[in-house]
């Protein structure tokens, strides 16, 4: 497989996973206020997923469209990052996942900006504002709840040690990723992960939580091999393309 | 319930126009009293700034004293500046 391409897609994939599972909370998050901006940054993944996919499938050149990307594709030829597409579970883990991703994606848009890839920069500079807000957000929430009541503090640290071991898949250097690197199309993995942990060991000291032991790293999503809970989120994502081909509206 | 204090919410639309209150919403503090206003209304380009107060810090005037606060104003025309020629560019 084209590695530019193969770069490119999973990133996108990632952009579109994370927005689908963001945009479950729509009408059932704790308050309204909080169901508003948790939809409005599910949209920012998405729109993101739309520009990715399409640089994508220009790089492939083999005329598929974001479309065909997203809604027409198997479970074994999706290359997010496993973290993206676990389920929402209650508001701590997903606000720990969601501050997780965002702090690494502050670090890889922010490293983006000066792509070799100059459609990659582009999107990276669009990105890069709507990741700086998410980021905020979702650290003010980690202070908030972990430095909070007993509760939001227990809750916080079930989802940090739950999801903790799906973290170290963010930084596994692959031949995509050093050919992307050699290239400067993307930016080094390992440089990447001492600024994202400079950053979250930081917040997650401020909100009281305990940093987990290193553990044994969960991964596959970058070989299209996925969590149980994936199937499920595509059979809800790409229901109506599968079951009317080309409907539009 | 929401058990996170009332904050009301004002918006400058453009640049050289004052803020204008626009709703309200819950919030945990200050900083998270922005955010959320931010997401909520001005995520279709309605604003360049936003202030917060909290609600319970704003002394808003009674329904019971409006018969003293405002109906004194009521016979007094010659307050308004309508007795004078105002050029078109006033725009008053």
């Amino acid at each position: 497989m084209n590695k530019h391409f193969q770069y490119v897609l999973r990133m996108g994939d990632n952009a579109l996973i994370l927005g689908q599972r963001m945009s479950e909370w729509c009408g059932h998050s704790p308050f309204l206020e909080e169901d508003i901006a948790m939809a409005n940054c599910a949209l920012d993944h998405v729109g993101r997923a739309r520009m990715l996919l399409t640089h994508a499938g220009t790089l492939e050149d083999k005329g598929r469209t974001e479309d065909d990307l997203a809604f027409l594709r198997d479970e074994r030829e999706f290359f997010n990052f496993l973290i993206c597409e676990l389920p929402i579970g209650d508001y701590a883990f997903t606000l720990m996942r969601q501050y997780l991703v965002d702090a690494y994606h502050f670090h890889l848009y922010s490293r983006l900006q000066t792509s070799s890839d100059g459609v990659l920069a582009a999107i990276a500079a669009k990105a890069i504002k709507e990741t700086t807000y998410h980021v905020r957000r979702s650290g003010d929430w980690i202070i908030k709840l972990g430095d909070g009541s007993d509760e939001s503090h227990r809750r916080m640290q079930d989802a940090l040690d739950e999801v903790w071991g799906y973290t170290g898949e963010l930084f596994a250097a692959d031949e995509v990723d050093d050919f992307a690197s050699s290239k400067g199309i993307g930016p080094d993995p390992h440089a990447l992960r001492l600024d994202w942990e400079r950053d979250v060991f930081d917040k997650l000291r401020t909100a009281t939580l305990r940093i987990p032991e290193e553990i044994w790293p969960i991964s596959g999503g970058r070989e299209g091999v996925h969590t149980e809970a994936m199937g499920a989120l595509l059979a809800e994502m790409q229901f109506l393309q599968r079951s009317y081909p080309g409907l539009n509206w | 319930m929401n058990l996170l204090p009332l904050w009301e919410v004002f918006v400058r639309t453009r640049r050289g126009l004052d803020h204008k209150h626009i709703g309200s919403l819950h919030a945990a503090d200050g900083a998270q009293a922005l955010q959320a206003a931010r997401d909520t209304y001005t995520r279709r380009q309605e604003g360049v700034s936003i202030w917060v107060v909290e609600a319970s810090k704003i002394h808003a005037s009674q329904f019971e004293d409006n018969a003293s606060f405002f109906e004194p104003a009521e016979d007094k025309v010659y307050r308004h500046p309508t007795f004078y020629d105002v050029p078109d560019e006033l725009n008053l």
